[in-house]
């Protein structure tokens, strides 16, 4: 290709992106500020540095699960599942925009969502590992869903009475559409493992191998601890995250696996940057094309 | 121009519960509880709205068209503004957008139940196999 091809091929993408009279050639282009005309001011009182952080734990837990579960869209097993799953990481990339921005504001250091998702190295995102590895069927995707917002539902509503107003009304919008995600895993959950010998043993083997990062969820963290009255305690969110998890795993037949923790590295975990070997794929995959084209815009 | 304030604020409110909603056009975006509040500050109309869900990326067309219809009826400055809480549900649609969903054959939603995770799984298809969705 020579260099005036791809001169009049940038061209022709720089006509695409440029705001027309008629914006409904490309539906839901036209991304703005999430946070858009509502006072991000952090209140007085909080420690606006441990809020970025904490939004940024928060919103990389939602960015990186949107993306696994977006991996996963042409292959599932019918077009009901197809669009439930859409759904689902489009909430959770909706609620990791907001998040995001959220985070960026606190900073005060001028970065919007997009730099944060796109420009941050692996050992600053803040995800916690349960929301990196690939999994191998439905199975483990209903799995590691129904683990991941019984655990969340529980964190947004202690948020949903946070003293941050902006991280309140974030939790209370995202509880909801959360909710629906338990609910919808639970549901899948209990019909394969209530369903033939084979959904059973394979929703028992996926719940093997989501289990070992389960004890992460609930470890106390220096940022949390920052925030008083404004973050959710993990160690509060236990208890409930049990009950349900014990409550769907009773009616779909299946033991609670006794599997040992994936064991901190050298006392740190997803919280402190450190993460599996796949996390590297994701950012790979997510960041690839923003970081080629740093200038470009949609 | 618009004369005084209450006839301009009246011609706002008209025009701005007309806007179709882009993924449902059948419906507005009023019928659907998306649009908050139209008030005057300062001059200029502040038009308030909300997302249905966290990801909605009809948010910015919707902020456009507002502001597009309102400005070209010579009602402007206009602002759009974003409003979080209190959170949208489908209860915030009126009993005339659920009307027009149904005869667009959009089946409207029901009363949203807040009970906890459901444990009894509800029957398959009418007539499908006994093991559908599980393959």
């Amino acid at each position: 290709m020579t260099g005036d091809q791809t001169e009049d091929e940038f061209a022709a993408y720089q006509g695409l992106a440029e705001d027309s009279g008629d914006h409904r050639w490309a539906f839901g282009t036209g991304f703005t500020d999430p946070l858009e005309g509502i006072d991000t001011s952090v209140p007085d009182g909080v420690d606006a540095a441990a809020l970025a952080a904490y939004c940024l734990m928060l919103g990389d837990d939602a960015l990186i699960f949107s993306h696994r579960l977006q991996q996963w869209m042409t292959r599932m097993p019918e077009l009901e599942e197809e669009t439930a799953i859409a759904n689902i990481a489009l909430d959770l990339l909706g609620q990791a925009r907001m998040l995001l921005a959220r985070a960026g504001r606190a900073e005060g250091a001028g970065r919007d969502e997009d730099q944060l998702a796109f420009f941050r190295a692996e050992p600053e995102f803040r995800n916690v590992r349960l929301v990196e590895p690939e999994d191998a069927d439905f199975a483990g995707l209903v799995g590691r869903l129904l683990v991941f917002s019984a655990w969340r539902l529980a964190l947004l509503g202690q948020l949903t009475g946070s003293a941050d107003p902006v991280l309140a009304a974030i939790a209370a919008k995202g509880a909801k559409e959360t909710a629906y995600h338990r609910d919808y895993a639970a549901q899948w959950v209990i019909r394969l493992g209530d369903g033939t010998a084979v959904s059973h043993a394979r929703m028992q083997a996926a719940l093997g191998v989501v289990w070992p990062l389960v004890d992460e969820l609930f470890l106390a963290d220096p940022v949390t601890a920052a925030l008083p009255g404004v973050a959710a305690d993990p160690a509060a969110a236990r208890a409930e995250t049990a009950a349900v998890l014990d409550a769907v795993l009773a009616k779909a037949t299946l033991d609670r696996p006794d599997a040992a923790p994936l064991a901190p590295v050298a006392g740190r975990t997803g919280r402190d940057g450190v993460h599996t070997e796949a996390l590297g794929y994701v950012l790979a995959e997510l960041q690839s094309v923003a970081r080629a084209h740093p200038d470009a815009t949609w | 121009m618009v004369s005084t304030a209450a006839a301009r604020l009246a011609a706002a409110r008209r025009i701005a519960a007309g806007i179709p909603d882009p993924e449902l056009p059948m419906v507005t975006v009023a019928d659907l509880g998306i649009l908050r509040d139209i008030r005057m500050d300062d001059g200029s109309l502040v038009v308030t709205i909300t997302p249905t869900y966290s990801g909605c990326p009809a948010l910015t067309e919707i902020a456009r068209d507002l502001h597009g219809a309102l400005t070209e009826a010579g009602l402007g400055p206009v602002t759009v503004q974003t409003a979080l809480a209190p959170a949208w549900t489908t209860d915030w649609i009126t009993d005339e957008g659920r009307r027009k969903l149904a005869a667009a054959g959009v089946a409207p939603p029901g009363p949203v139940s807040h009970g906890p995770v459901p444990l009894t799984l509800s029957p398959g298809r009418p007539g499908g196999a006994p093991d559908a969705g599980v393959r």
